[in-house]
């Protein structure tokens, strides 16, 4: 055996011992020294996200392929495992002070030690090229996120919220392993590659349905609309740092994957099936995610509503299935990791302070704690895309990757993507005149928020002013996907 | 009469349809869980049928079966942990009385 190809799981390999070292200290270390855990999370993420850059910059630019070709890395691989390190260290900084407080005293450290192990599965998940690979790393990502979700063990909401997550996810999943089953039987291998090359012949029914299992099992993960039921419900019920990192990484690992899947195994299919299963499932998620957005009012829930429709976004960059599809996609993830981290940080702030979470209480919020609100306010411009802020240009370049592809179909697609944006500028304006013009009686008193969460705010407030602007994000990104493209969907 | 690989896969495919029918109709979590368990079983089986009898030089299926047989255990233990939880809290495991958060 080569021990070498180890290498080339070098960012696994630094999660993992990232993993060990939260584990031992939480393991062995006395009472008192527990409080210290989050800090210490924080300072090993970070380490691990600066030597993820490090050495994507002095990296091969080649892929490297691994274990008989199950695992593949290349440096697209390597910058999306990159943005979501940034926006894992974002979502531990900002649970700082919910980690440490009375009621998380005894379970302190399962949080960074489940969301350590769910983000090795979506790390798997991305890199494999192998299902077999593959279900382990979804089903790693999944399964501990279920015990997140319940973690909050006096809140009954929490509880039902975690039982809703894990009847779906193990439902979805055997609807997904369904779907394996039959591409395995007809072409007799799990490998992307040989699945690829087996492919080209006759269309059967056989290969539709199991596309479309295939396309529910993950669409799931991402709550695209027919299978999105599940969302609201948890993102409500679920604690509010577990919401932000449920709804921003765990989305974009199974954005990209679901890209990987539909591109590597399913690529010889594009125009004859999933462009047009795809397209269906975008004007769904975008215009449902909408419509019930408007009618929410408590905060959670109107994020998950609204992140359902950021989900119809990001699928943009995968219908259109080309190289500046990929890098305005992982474009996209990160300018959403950094406005929505933003509204999430603004929520989980006033949650901890006051245990208030509804859009009624947010009234006036102006007049006691302004910064709050105008961070929160950045937050929904982003989201809702204004075009100083980041927002609009992630919103430009996946409209323009899509446009690119060049079909009739697409650009009607668009152009409903382009009236559900303005249908999504009102309720996310809704939070903004609550905080800003709305009569207010009772106000949320004004408070301090604590040290940790100002930072995380000054980083996603700062994130979302600069990524835009700066046009280098999106230039290395374009110029990495440009370059691996040809790896990416067998084309050539 | 000889077996083929139909005779195993309807079968399976009957048990996955029972698994869909029961996941949605059942009202009791546990009897989800036990439908949940079919719906995997099946994939196992088809698996298992699709190695033998149309690819038997490689052992891909087998293998793959291996994984989920222990990834179902992981989720159905996961499964259980939370319906407790569930059950201390409103001394049932009825889905109905799942209502706090909808719509």
């Amino acid at each position: 055996m080569d021990y070498t190809q180890f290498l080339a799981m070098k960012q696994e390999i630094g999660l993992l011992t990232v993993f060990l070292l939260v584990f031992l200290y939480d393991t062995f270390m006395p009472r008192g020294a527990q409080k210290s855990l989050p800090v210490i999370s924080v300072v090993l993420m970070l380490a691990l996200t600066a030597l993820g850059f490090c050495s994507c910059s002095l990296g091969s630019a080649h892929n490297t392929v691994a274990f008989a070709g199950m695992y593949e890395t290349s440096p697209v691989i390597s910058a999306i495992k990159n943005i979501l390190n940034v926006g894992v260290v974002i979502v531990l900084l900002q649970s700082i002070s919910w980690a440490n407080s009375e009621k998380m005293a005894v379970r302190r450290g399962e949080f960074y030690e489940l969301l350590l192990v769910t983000l090795f599965g979506m790390y798997l998940m991305i890199s494999s090229r192998h299902f077999l690979m593959f279900v382990i790393g979804l089903e790693s990502a999944s399964l501990p996120l279920a015990a997140m979700v319940a973690l909050e063990k006096n809140s009954y909401e929490s509880h039902e919220a975690a039982v809703k997550y894990i009847l779906t996810a193990v439902f979805s999943s055997a609807i997904f392993m369904m779907g394996l089953s039959f591409v395995y039987g007809l072409t007799g291998s799990l490998y992307f590659e040989n699945i690829y090359f087996a492919l080209t012949g006759e269309l059967n029914s056989m290969l539709v349905i199991a596309l479309a299992f295939t396309i529910a099992g993950v669409g799931f993960k991402l709550s695209l609309v027919p299978f999105h039921l599940w969302t609201a419900d948890v993102y409500q019920g679920a604690p509010t740092s577990v919401t932000s990192y449920l709804s921003v990484i765990s989305k974009g690992a199974a954005a990209f994957a679901f890209m990987v899947i539909l591109a590597q195994v399913f690529g010889t299919l594009y125009s004859q099936v999933w462009e047009w299963m795809l397209y269906a499932l975008i004007i769904l998620t975008i215009t449902i995610g909408n419509l019930f957005a408007i009618r929410q009012r408590n905060m959670k829930r109107f994020l998950a509503f609204s992140s359902i429709s950021q989900a119809g976004y990001i699928m943009l960059g995968v219908i259109a299935y080309n190289a500046m599809g990929v890098a305005a996609m992982m474009y996209y993830i990160l300018v959403y990791i950094f406005s929505n981290l933003a509204a999430f940080g603004v929520i989980g702030a006033i949650e901890n302070a006051t245990g208030k979470v509804s859009m009624d209480d947010y009234r006036g919020l102006y007049r006691s704690n302004p910064r709050l609100s105008v961070a929160m306010m950045l937050a929904m411009f982003s989201l809702a895309g204004i075009p100083p802020f980041a927002g609009f240009f992630s919103k430009f370049f996946i409209f323009t990757s899509a446009i690119n592809q060049g079909s009739v179909a697409i650009y009607v697609l668009v152009l409903i993507a382009l009236i559900n944006t303005i249908v999504s500028l009102y309720y996310y304006l809704l939070v903004v005149k609550a905080m800003f013009i709305a009569p207010e009686e009772s106000v949320i008193p004004t408070f301090k928020s604590t040290c940790s969460e100002r930072l995380g705010l000054w980083i996603t407030v700062g994130g979302i002013l600069v990524l835009g602007i700066v046009s280098f994000f999106y230039n290395s990104l374009l110029n990495l996907a440009t370059d691996s493209t040809m790896s990416m969907y067998f084309i050539g | 009469m000889e077996i083929t690989a139909i005779y195993y896969l309807l079968p399976a495919l009957f048990m996955f349809c029972c698994g869909v029918y029961g996941f949605i109709t059942r009202k009791n979590m546990i009897a989800m869980l036990i439908s949940l368990e079919l719906m995997l079983n099946a994939v196992d089986i088809n698996f298992v049928v699709f190695n033998r009898f149309l690819f038997p030089e490689q052992l891909e299926g087998m293998f793959f079966t291996l994984f989920a047989i222990a990834i179902a255990a992981a989720e159905t233990a996961l499964a259980i942990a939370i319906i407790i939880n569930i059950f201390r809290a409103v001394r049932n495991i009825d889905v109905r009385s799942l209502n706090e958060m909808k719509f």
